[in-house]
């Protein structure tokens, strides 16, 4: 049976071609064959795949699907299983219903009635609370090309572009341009939709949306005005595709919006020739008096008005710089674009280099590389002339590839290097590949007129060509050594008596005509040999070709006005073979001819002037490359490409003469707020974050997160976006009220479990401890940290209210001033916010921190947005309450792993966390511990260390408690008080202090729970062996002096490279110990700040805990990052542990 | 944007269609069998061709053409890569990309086409994501899958498109986890007829293959960063960190993935591995010429070149080659006229030598052009720019991956002029 089907499914295939037709008549041979023959790959009769189709079995329904798409990817019909299949539409199996979405996509626009019965099925998808079942919904819906359904899709689109989803809003904008090709009379509604989600804040839909807009209303640029600092901002972020698009739309946006930053050279230029974009491409003589007023007096103004960069137009410039190193040559080539198109000329040069890697790439992707590098090395030569080797041309390149290389290195040559380009050609003449030897003379002879010094050379090298034993290369010799010679003529009358010798062997017509025309053109320097040329020529007049003929009865012409005695009959006879040749051209050309030189009583006024017609001087060819001009279209498009306009294409506007008012691009206030809803979670997620090296950045995120709206992308990019996929159906199913502030903490808390951002997380686990202590008033000491917390409240209120122009300022009071707290941690809050109030009133202070802070935006997350602090007010503090489920993931993604690299841990925070038990080997049961730094107030003597508990177990842990301490002596320890109970899933803090003697032995006990006991051990580094105390310069030199000789360790190091300057320093010196930094020129406080010195002196004190030995420690700089570590401390073997730390922290 | 694309086989047959928005008939590709015609070498066939009413963008991969027609301006290069790209997923699903295996699994294919457009605009891919949607074959599933009469499709919903790391899909668990990365670097240069070198550069690339459960940070450091003259990067890579620190800091996908492009600055020199001595000529009397070919050692830090192999397009006048190989075999296809000396490994003490005689058609001229040679080779556990990873670190889980870096250096279009 199996063998029968086979047999005739072959037959089925013909009959398909032929489109169908009569199945009924065979049907019943085939019965049964459907399930025998379901795995071979012959698609089945389409009534068998009917009856699959109808059948209750998903696995037959599947395999039928299966089989329909795999004719529909052949390009076979299967549209009369239409209705079988529009059936399974709402099929339960997923991978049934995804192939039936295929099919209809493919054939709805054929049955459109029949479409229809689907369309309900994907109206209910769109209230689906899971949102990738929504997006599918509607992708499928826009892309049935149904006109009927259009105000369906409006609806559907317009809902989806406020969906919560960004996902669901990144389909929404691709179904736009559905919709628009289907419908163009909806534009006006879909222009507000892409407004709407142009606002967009996620990555997710930027690309998308703009894509949109491109397609829609490339024209309203103006809806692009206050999303362009976001764009420029979210860029890096978005995915490469949408990148591609945003950066063309933004090119063109710039070029209507910001100056010529070359504004000033091509006005120098001008003189010679100029710089079109400044004057507009194609300004007549007889324009309008006022027109040339206007450009009289537009050099005039840039003359007084030197040209500044307006910022934005350099916030697209710095942003768009590091696609430059993506893996995607369409995001390299659009950001080589808008260089080209936008920067100032001295900034061009960094696509080069990129651009010359892409030539490593697919020879398409180097064939469109070339045309672009073609030119751009008319405009700007100088940019790859550093790279002329690169475009060398090897033997195995396909021809397209070799031709435009030696374009470009006919572009690139100059006086300088014209020596080893020709010697390059040289080799290349030699190359089998014809077509390529003959563009390679061509682009000798460009050589040589473009660059004087080397005419006769090349000319030379040329003539030497002419005795090459291929026939092409000689042909193609004579055409380039025919514009040379019309150069200067009179120098080079034995070339020419060599090229007319070649006619008797050169057969191609175009050099045989060439050697006519320059013999004719030229014949008074040749007089002997050029009427014998024309003998030979009148032989052969009749076999040669019709350009070959032209040229003999030109030459002709040529020799009877200057020389009609020798050559009188010879033109006769000429002009007598070309009257009756076959060719109306010719004879034409004859006729015309004979009027004009052969003297009659009839021939008009003329014939006077023969002689000045035929022998007028000509002037000498310009050879130009194909490039020339091309840079009027957008480099990279396919209009360029093809060097005509192609659909669609968006003209490159030119500069405007005056910029328009740059403020349309600020955002208002009220958009800030909503921005920063979105940046809490935003900054959580993962993409570009690098990690913190400081504190203080972390704080800062915290703290000023308001503050620097406009630059949020560069840090997180999808808003929500992955803590949805976890909570699909649930947290999106809730009510509305997610969207307001709670709405976006939960969503936090989430993401925090999935993106694993370590620091956000051990923030959020500090903050979360915090809590705890506050709970428990056990431990005095933490209510510090808890007033610090509340007093932080007011504070952020009260800057809400601060005006704009006062929130820079702001800015950097709280930078500064959590780089004084990290500093001086022994101070306390009061303190801090008394010398903010200080500092507040001392504006000499102030350029002091301004430094500061300069040096922190060069490592900063957040790319802060110098130009535009929009201020905004401050959310409540979304973290400081986390669900335990929250904990006990973020537990799992603890930081054992960090102490490999100190960078990474913030300083200060003192927080870094160390695992003291496992959640695996503690059953259930982890503890972290961590020097707290606070003073441990039962025992001076004591190192305060910080656990934080938690249960991950099922069940409670009950009565945790710490016994069989051993310690080695002189060691002490003070036990957290008993945990009575710790429920499933919570956690718990405690302190404890151990006296470690001053020295770094660990101390081990157990760890015990109701049932079960742990061995663990605590062992301190030895900078958590001290705490800080507060010296004077005067002091502190003093201490130093009595600490000299065996006390004293000097190591010198060489500082890394991210620690150069003042802040990282002391960052890393006080994480690695508890020390406090000793202020250097006490006077400084107070007065005016005198200029840093070039290479100041770090210096820092504490006392070990135990002894109360004093430790002091000096870092002095020198030049290059040399830097010089002295420790004095009376405890030799604490200073040297001490210094290794140190050094450590320091060159890392 | 992308309007429909066709899979055309080296005999000009169309064995896939797909649209993204309405159907264009297939006639559109005779303007492009008309270039092809044209073109003699599929090579030569340019990438863009402009019809009446479309514009054609094509690219050459194992021996098939992707055919995209395009009906408005985009930019030709977004084109080209996306067409990359789809090669490049079809490989990474069914191991090559040929007619044969895109026949087999013709269905995958046009899903997996359908889910990486929409309306013509890439959508989806990252080949991460593109496995959480649509599962690639495997000799398990197959089996599993003629059992149960289930598919590839996946039955999970994409979540990692929705992420914010869409290159890597979620919920990764491996038992053993591990990280490999492979520096690899190839040698671009020209030498001349004497032996000096016209040009030189290396290109380097570093291939991983990361298998490690969860979400792991890993960061790449280099002892030797500042040897990097121009790099670029798989998304994943911070920009940032590279910047600031030159290390790489990333969340790797899972799987196998090129991290990383570099260029070593042709302004530091480069070890040419070999040295090449050759003559060949034509005697101007008599159908015959001279080949004569020694290959030694020149610059290799001491380690062994291996796979050595130098491949000749002879002229068209060349018959015939008799020839003697002190070692490895050579061959001479006649037809494509392309000599092949096959060496293996380069041993110090005895160098290889190619020489013997060239027949040349007679009544011919001797040809005129000489004919250049192209060198392979491969030199394992080094890295001839001296790039040396000094570690890899990894956060945000727990466990030791095993982790492992190897060095190879290659040529890559190493040719010697004659």
């Amino acid at each position: 049976m199996s063998c029968a089907t086979s047999d005739l499914e072959v037959q089925e295939e013909e009959e398909e071609e032929g489109g169908g037709g009569d199945h009924e008549e065979r049907a019943h041979l085939e019965e049964g064959g459907g399930g025998g023959g379901s795995f071979q790959t012959q698609p089945l009769r389409h009534d068998d795949l009917k009856e699959m189709l109808d059948s209750n079995k998903d696995s037959l329904k599947l395999e039928a699907m299966k089989r329909i798409v795999a004719m529909i990817a052949r390009g076979k019909n299967a549209s009369d299983l239409f209705p079988a299949v529009v059936k399974n539409v709402a099929c339960k199996n997923i991978e049934v219903k995804k192939l039936v979405y295929v099919y209809l996509v493919r054939y709805a626009e054929e049955q459109q009635d029949l479409a229809l019965l689907s369309i309900s099925t994907f109206q209910r998808g769109l209230k689906d609370p899971n949102q990738l079942i929504r997006a599918s919904a509607l992708r499928v819906l826009s892309s049935i090309r149904v006109t009927i359904i259009v105000p369906i899709m409006m609806l559907a689109i317009k809902e989806a572009a406020s969906d919560m989803s960004p996902y669901v809003r990144k389909t929404a904008a691709h179904a736009i341009p559905k919709l628009y090709s289907l419908d163009p009379e909806q534009k006006d509604q879909l222009i507000e939709v892409i407004e709407k989600l142009l606002a967009d804040k996620t990555t997710l839909v930027a690309g998308s949306v703009v894509m949109a807009f491109e397609e829609v209303c490339p024209e309203r640029i103006d809806l692009i005005h206050k999303n362009y600092r976001k764009l420029c901002n979210l860029l890096i972020d978005v995915e490469e595709w949408g990148q591609v698009v945003i950066i063309n739309m933004l090119t063109r946006y710039a070029r209507t919006q910001f100056l010529n930053p070359n504004i000033n050279e091509s006005l120098l230029e001008e003189g010679s020739g100029g710089d079109k974009t400044f004057y507009g491409s194609d300004e007549d003589e007889d324009e309008d008096e006022e027109e040339k007023e206007k450009n009289a007096e537009a050099p005039a103004m840039a003359k007084r008005k030197p040209y500044v960069m307006d910022p934005d137009h350099r916030l697209l410039l710095r942003n768009t710089k590091p696609l430059l190193q993506s893996r995607n040559a369409a995001v390299v080539m659009a950001v080589a674009q808008l260089y080209f198109h936008l920067a100032p000329k001295a900034e061009v040069g960094v696509i080069a280099k990129a651009l010359v890697r892409l030539l490593r790439s697919h020879s398409e992707v180097q064939y469109v590389v070339l045309q672009n590098v073609a030119t751009m090395t008319i405009k700007r030569r100088g940019m790859f002339e550093p790279y002329l080797k690169s475009f060398y041309i090897r033997s195995t390149d396909p021809t397209q590839i070799k031709v435009l290389k030696l374009e470009v290195l006919t572009n690139l040559a100059n006086e300088t290097n014209i020596s080893t380009i020709l010697r390059e050609f040289q080799t290349y003449i030699k190359s089998m590949d014809k077509d390529f030897v003959a563009a390679t003379i061509q682009a000798i002879g460009r050589c040589a007129t473009n660059i004087g010094e080397v005419r006769d050379t090349c000319l030379n090298g040329l003539v030497q060509l002419l005795s090459n034993r291929d026939e092409l290369v000689v042909a193609e010799s004579v055409v380039v050594i025919k514009k040379l010679l019309q150069m200067q003529p009179e120098k080079h009358s034995d070339i020419i008596k060599h090229m007319a010798k070649l006619t008797d062997n050169i057969q191609v017509p175009m050099a045989r005509a060439s050697i006519l025309w320059l013999i004719g053109e030229y014949c008074e320097h040749v007089p002997k040999i050029a009427p014998d040329v024309l003998r030979k020529m009148a032989k052969s007049f009749t076999n040669e070709e019709d350009i070959v003929k032209l040229q003999i009865i030109n030459l002709a012409a040529k020799l009877y006005l200057t020389n009609s005695k020798q050559t009188k009959l010879l033109t006769q006879y000429v002009l007598n073979l070309a009257k009756y040749d076959q060719n109306y051209d010719i004879r034409d050309r004859a006729r015309f001819i004979r009027q004009l030189i052969v003297p009659t009583e009839k021939s008009g006024a003329l014939s006077k002037y023969a002689k000045k017609l035929f022998l007028a001087l000509k002037p000498a060819p310009v050879l130009e490359s194909p490039f020339k001009d091309r840079d009027h279209f957008q480099l990279g498009s396919l209009s360029h490409l093809l060097n005509a306009k192609a659909g669609g294409y968006q003209e490159l506007p030119d500069w405007p003469e005056a910029a328009p008012d740059p403020s349309v691009r600020n955002v208002e206030v009220k958009d800030s707020v909503f921005t920063l809803l979105e940046r809490v979670t935003t900054l959580t997620s993962v993409p570009e974050w690098t990690k913190c090296s400081s504190r203080e950045k972390r704080k800062e995120k915290k703290v000023e997160k308001p503050f620097y709206s406009d630059s949020e992308g560069e840090s997180g990019p999808t808003e929500s976006a992955d803590s949805e996929s976890d909570s699909a159906s649930g947290s999106e199913s809730g009510s509305g009220s997610e969207e307001s502030g709670s709405g976006s903490e939960s969503v936090e808390s989430e993401e925090g479990s999935e993106s694993e951002e370590e620091e956000e997380d051990e923030e959020e686990k500090n903050k979360k401890k915090k809590k705890k202590e506050l709970k428990k008033p056990v431990q005095e000491s933490e209510s510090e940290q808890s007033s610090e917390e509340e007093e932080r409240k007011p504070e952020r209120k009260s800057k809400q209210r601060k005006s704009d122009s006062e929130s820079e300022s702001d800015e950097e009071e709280s930078e500064s001033e959590s780089s004084q707290s990290e500093s001086e941690d022994s101070e306390s809050e009061a303190e801090i916010k008394k010398k903010k109030k200080a500092a507040e009133s001392k504006p000499p202070t102030k350029p002091v921190k301004k430094e500061n802070k300069k040096e922190k935006k060069e490592m900063s997350l957040l790319d802060l947005d110098d130009f535009e602090p929009a201020p905004s007010p401050q959310v409540t503090p979304v973290n400081t309450f986390l669900s335990n489920s929250l904990v006990t993931d973020l537990e799992g993604l603890s930081l054992s792993d960090t102490v490999l690299s100190p960078a990474t841990i913030a300083p200060s925070s003192a927080l870094k966390n160390y695992e003291l038990l496992h959640r695996i080997t503690g059953e259930g049961l982890s503890v972290e511990y961590c020097f707290s730094r606070q003073p441990f107030s039962p025992d001076a003597n004591m190192v305060a260390v910080q656990m934080q508990f938690t249960n991950n177990a099922t069940s409670d842990t009950k009565n945790l408690h710490m016994e069989d301490v051993k310690l080695q002596s002189g060691m002490r320890v003070k036990e957290f008080p008993e945990i009575e109970l710790l429920p499933a899933g919570e956690t718990a803090a405690a302190v404890m202090g151990i006296d470690f003697c001053d020295s770094t032995q660990a101390a081990n006990f157990q760890l015990c729970t109701h049932t079960k006991k742990f061995f663990v051990s605590i062992q301190p580094p030895v900078g958590e062996l001290m705490r800080p105390i507060f010296l004077t310069e005067n002091e502190f030199k003093k201490e130093q002096g009595q600490l000299m000789g065996m006390n004293e360790i000097t190591e010198k190091l060489t500082l890394d490279a991210k620690c150069r300057n003042e802040h990282a320093i002391v960052q890393r010196v006080t994480t690695a110990a508890n020390l406090s930094r000793v202020p250097c020129g006490s006077d400084k406080e107070c007065s005016p700040p005198v200029p840093p010195p070039d290479h100041p002196i770090h210096r820092f004190a504490g006392r070990t805990v135990t002894s109360s030995s004093l430790v002091l420690v000096t870092v002095a700089t020198k030049e290059e990052g040399a830097a010089q570590l002295t420790v004095n401390c009376e405890k030799m073997l604490i200073g040297t542990m001490l210094v290794k730390d140190i050094l450590l922290a320091l060159t890392q | 944007m992308i309007h429909s694309l066709f899979l055309i086989n080296h005999s000009g047959d169309i064995f896939l269609e797909k649209h993204w928005k309405s159907v264009i008939s297939r006639s559109v590709c005779d303007y492009f069998f008309e270039a092809r015609e044209k073109a003699v070498d599929p090579e030569n066939v340019p990438p863009v061709l402009q019809t009446p009413h479309h514009y054609l963008i094509s690219i050459y991969r194992g021996k098939l053409f992707f055919l995209s027609v395009i009906q408005t301006e985009v930019a030709p290069l977004f084109v080209i890569e996306f067409l990359h790209r789809v090669a490049d997923t079809i490989q990474d699903y069914f191991g090559e990309c040929s007619e044969g295996i895109i026949k087999d699994n013709i269905v995958t294919v046009y899903e997996l086409l359908e889910e990486m457009l929409d309306n013509g605009f890439p959508l989806a891919t990252e080949s991460n994501v593109l496995k959480e949607m649509i599962r690639p074959p495997t000799i398990l599933r197959s089996v599993v899958n003629t059992l149960t009469g289930s598919s590839n499709v996946g039955d999970t919903l994409p979540t990692g498109q929705l992420s914010n790391v869409p290159w890597r899909r979620a919920g990764v668990k491996y038992t053993n986890n591990e990280a490999y990365f492979d520096v690899i670097e190839e040698i671009d240069a020209i030498l001349d007829k004497s032996g000096t070198t016209v040009f030189a550069e290396i290109q380097g690339v570093i291939e991983a293959c990361v298998r490690l459960t969860g979400m792991p940070d890993l960061t790449l450091s280099f002892m030797n960063p500042r040897l990097l003259d121009d790099v670029s990067f798989h998304p994943c890579v911070r920009f940032k960190r590279w910047e600031s620190e030159r290390v790489l800091s990333f969340i790797p996908p899972d799987g196998n993935f090129t991290l990383m492009n570099y260029h070593v600055s042709s302004q530091n020199l480069v070890a040419i591995p070999v040295y090449v001595k050759q003559s060949i000529s034509f005697f101007e009397t008599g159908p015959c010429g001279r080949l004569d070919i020694t290959i030694g050692p020149k610059q290799t830090m001491g380690k062994t070149v291996e796979n050595m192999m130098v491949t000749i397009h002879m002229p068209k006048a060349v018959l015939n080659a008799n020839l003697t190989a002190t070692q490895g075999t050579y061959t001479y296809d006649l037809t494509t006229k392309v000599l092949v000396w096959d060496i293996g490994k380069l041993n110090p003490q005895k160098l290889p030598n190619l020489r013997g005689s060239l027949s040349t058609q007679v009544g011919v001229p001797k040809p005129e052009d000489n004919p250049s040679l192209n060198i392979d080779l491969k030199i394992q556990q080094l890295a001839i720019s001296g790039l040396k990873v000094s570690r890899l670190d990894m956060y945000g889980e727990k466990y030791k991956p095993f982790k492992g870096v190897k060095y190879l250096t290659k040529a890559g279009k190493f040719q010697v002029r004659t």
